[in-house]
């Protein structure tokens, strides 16, 4: 695919050798490409420790591409294929380069909402070469939630039977292992988020007694709730559901969700008040959340999956597993709430300054790329702990008819933030350097 | 059987009756678009006055097309009556800021028919490209577009979507922006823009069209007379808006120029005099003629059936505008709250939808004169890759 990135797209001329005058210029004739890993990695999948670094060296007739794993070169590729530029009359153009990259953080993510919007399978496969053109590495996949389920459980096939829009707007395995398997061959690692106990209207269309009925006094209303979280069945269904999770998705994470949760219908149904009761949780309904999010965190871990979670998880102190990723999504004065993560202990990622869904008029991207990850209280150890960030496009308003324009290329912008040095921060620069990246992309 | 569908009796043919015909002519302000549907048992029926109208219709009945699950499609039987209540509903897209090829063009087209609009307001060329090939100054667009090549709307282009607008009941009016959003006129006729001073010296940067030369008369009334045959429709759109006079107050001849005329410090009314002699030349050559509302505010001296196309928006002010140019006896055109280029977050289209163009002071006569309104796609962060999913 990069041949056809360098070459594929003029339209000036294909491949033309130049006059005869041009074999005595300098001529790039091949790029040698050396993985010096015993085991490159080409038959795994990426994961978070994954070595993206890469040396690219430029000289004719030969240029050099040296990185320690697959996913050093796949940088590497990428970037000396942005290297080639047309010259006048067809020709193609590389300047002597010496080039010793590798990203600032480990966790450089983008998250699609394929629930309040389905997405066709393209639209997601074209995103991923998108993401793969500013170096992201992970596609946090927020496959299902309230609105619809599009994911078809081979244990639960009713969950999308009656949670998808429709028959057609779906996930088979098939398609899931596609998406995985293109991610991989971009060096991106694909974390699923099934987000429980909220979120989860669209599960229970297809799956009996999961979700709490709400009561209005005495009678059910007849409208349910978040997962109901008193139930043995419902951890017997989690536990059967993430095994399933656990096998399909290959990612060492899964993303549990967590947010959002709302206790007015667990405040109103009598069994669940009467659980409190026993459990000694007083009227403190985060504890029943964290009573809930810790089994699942069990049950996860037994699967042996590392979990991701939203910042509400760690904020209603449910205990976490020390591997546990928490990711910071809350606006109002994110910074502190980076402080208080990694001060106690767990790795970060951070979205809150980047909600790209949040469209407005102007040259938006300036205020993504101004973002200093770092910029929070913290000691040295602590700051290590922010293994990154994630650029969320949530589907509220999105489908495929404006995923591309919505989240490109002000995307890039949090791409840059997330590989480049932290000194690299001139707005001018980054403008020129992002119009022709633009275009490129195009 | 009694449980068939009522729906047995299949539709074969829509009637179109049309009084007037006049297929072969263009819309204009005045086309009637009127219709009356009815679909029955047995016979559906379209009429109108004019073509215009039976366009209108059959949007309408295209759209009142249902698709049932076993694949049948059906219609509900219906009475309508329909006509618009403003006669100029238009769409301005800006090809000078991004070039918009073609396609992209004609896409919206059919996309403004789906929605029944009628005037297509081409915002062609700018300050940023001139994109429109002018056979009278070839020069115009192969120094001034984007790309002469590539990034050009020839004559035949351009034919092209007068025709295919006109097929679908749309106007086009071209709007050729002066005296100011003229720099990309600069390299294809030099001496026409105002050179600016820094003191004594040019500066080399160049300002809006320099209104005290003969020559620029000379030039406009060339490129106007070219302009005014390539498009048919009665209305040219002449701008006339953002004049900045930085740089007229730079030129030591122009300053001469404003003495020598008694204007003293005024430079509104060297705008005016420029404005006023475009007027005139526009006027000779049997256009009518759309200006955006600097125009008016200026004090320049119109023709009475001017247009004035009201657009500034500060916190709902665009109403006391309406009133006021309506008051002196102004047709007005509203685009100020729909400047669909400002996106932002969420469900915008309710801000856009509860607009009452007509909520201003003043009285009947005077509401009268509004004409409609447009909503305008400004380029300045738009091409084909996202033109459709910002305006639709």
């Amino acid at each position: 695919r990069y041949y056809e990135y360098m070459f594929g797209h003029s339209w000036r001329g294909r491949r033309g050798r130049g006059p005869l005058a041009a074999l005595a210029e300098p001529e790039l004739s091949q790029l040698q490409v050396v993985i010096e890993a015993g085991d490159p990695g080409c038959d795994r999948h990426p994961d978070l420790s994954s070595n993206e670094a890469y040396h690219l060296t430029v000289t004719q007739p030969v240029a050099y591409l040296k990185a320690y794993e697959v996913w050093g070169a796949l940088r590497g590729l990428e970037t000396f294929s942005q290297l080639v530029h047309e010259g006048d009359y067809g020709s193609f153009l590389v300047n002597e380069s010496e080039i010793n990259d590798f990203p600032r953080f480990a966790h450089r993510g983008v998250l699609l909402d394929t629930s309040r919007h389905y997405l066709p399978l393209k639209s997601i496969l074209t995103n991923l070469d998108a993401m793969a053109f500013n170096k992201f590495n992970v596609l946090h996949w927020h496959i299902v939630d309230d609105q619809s389920f599009p994911y078809q459980s081979i244990y639960f096939p009713e969950l999308s039977d009656k949670g998808a829009y429709s028959s057609n707007l779906i996930y088979t395995p098939t398609d899931v292992r596609l998406v995985i398997e293109y991610a991989r061959l971009r060096g991106i690692r694909v974390i699923p988020e099934f987000d429980t106990p909220g979120h989860t209207q669209s599960w229970g269309k297809g799956q009996k007694d999961l979700l709490t009925p709400c009561y209005n006094g005495k009678q059910p209303t007849g409208s349910f709730g978040p997962v109901n979280p008193i139930l043995n069945t419902t951890y017997d269904f989690m536990a059967k559901f993430f095994k399933e999770i656990s096998s399909v998705f290959p990612d060492a994470y899964i993303h549990l969700g967590g947010d959002e949760v709302d206790f007015t219908c667990w405040k109103s149904n009598p069994k669940v008040k009467e659980f409190m009761k026993k459990q000694g949780f007083g009227t403190d309904y985060a504890k029943l959340e964290s009573y809930y999010v810790q089994n699942i965190l069990d049950i996860v871990s037994s699967y042996n999956k590392g979990q991701m979670v939203w910042q509400e998880v760690f904020d209603h102190k449910a205990q976490l597993k020390p591997d546990t990723v928490v990711q910071v999504w809350m606006a109002n004065n994110y910074a502190h709430e980076l402080s208080s993560v990694t001060g106690a202990g767990f790795t970060a990622v951070l979205s809150a300054p980047w909600y790209l869904d949040y469209i407005s008029y102007g040259q938006d991207w300036k205020k993504y790329y101004s973002v200093e990850p770092l910029n929070f209280p913290g000691s040295e150890k602590q700051k290590k702990l922010l293994i990154g960030g994630e650029a969320c496009l949530w589907g509220e308003f999105v489908d495929a008819t404006n995923l591309t324009p919505r989240l490109w290329p002000r995307a890039s912008a949090v791409g840059e933030r997330l590989w480049s040095s932290s000194n690299v921060t001139n707005l001018q620069d980054a403008y020129k350097r992002l119009t022709n990246h633009r275009c490129r992309m195009l | 059987a009694e449980n068939e569908p009522s729906w047995e009796t299949p539709c074969t043919e829509l009637l179109v009756y049309i009084s007037t015909p006049g297929c072969d002519g263009f819309p204009n302000l005045d086309s009637k678009e009127s219709y009356k549907l009815s679909i029955s048992k047995g016979s559906m029926l379209l009429s109108a006055d004019a073509i215009w109208g039976a366009l209108r219709g059959l949007e309408t009945f295209s759209q009142l097309i249902g698709r049932d699950e076993n694949g049948t499609y059906y219609i509900n039987e219906t009475e309508i009556v329909d006509f618009p209540r403003f006669p100029h509903r238009g769409l301005l897209l800006d090809t000078s800021r991004h070039y918009l090829p073609l396609r992209a063009i004609l896409e919206t087209l059919d996309v403004m028919a789906y929605n029944k609009f009628n005037v297509f307001h081409w915002h062609i060329v700018d300050d940023p490209s001139f994109p429109y090939e002018s056979s009278t100054f070839p020069e115009l667009s192969k120094k001034g577009a984007f790309h002469a090549m590539t990034h050009v709307y020839t004559a035949s282009d351009v034919r092209t979507v007068i025709e295919h607008a006109r097929l679908r009941g749309i106007r086009v009016i071209a709007e050729f922006d002066t005296p100011g959003h003229t720099l990309s006129w600069g390299p294809g006729a030099p001496g026409l823009l105002t050179p600016c001073y820094m003191g004594k010296d040019p500066s080399g940067v160049y300002g809006p069209i320099n209104p005290i030369l003969n020559s620029t008369y000379q030039f406009v009334t060339r490129l106007f007379q070219e302009v005014s045959t390539v498009f048919p429709d009665f209305f040219l759109h002449l701008g006339g808006d953002e004049v900045d006079f930085t740089c007229w107050m730079s030129n030591p001849e122009i300053r001469a120029f404003m003495k020598e005329m008694g204007f003293g410090e005024n430079y509104k009314k060297l705008e005016s005099f420029y404005i006023q002699r475009l007027l005139d030349i526009v006027s000779s050559l049997g256009k009518g003629y759309i200006v955006w509302q600097e125009v008016f505010d200026n004090d320049v001296k119109l023709r009475p059936d001017t247009i004035i196309h009201v657009w500034k928006e500060n916190a709902m002010q665009y109403l006391r505008e309406m009133a006021n140019v309506t008051r002196a006896g102004y047709q007005a055109l509203l685009s100020a709250p729909w400047y669909l280029n400002r996106i932002s977050y969420g469900q915008d289209w309710t801000e856009a939808y509860k607009v009452e163009p007509l909520d201003f002071e003043g009285s009947p006569e005077q509401k009268a004169l509004v004409m409609g309104g447009e909503a305008c796609m400004w380029g300045e962060y738009v091409d084909v890759t996202n033109l459709s999913p910002r305006l639709w």
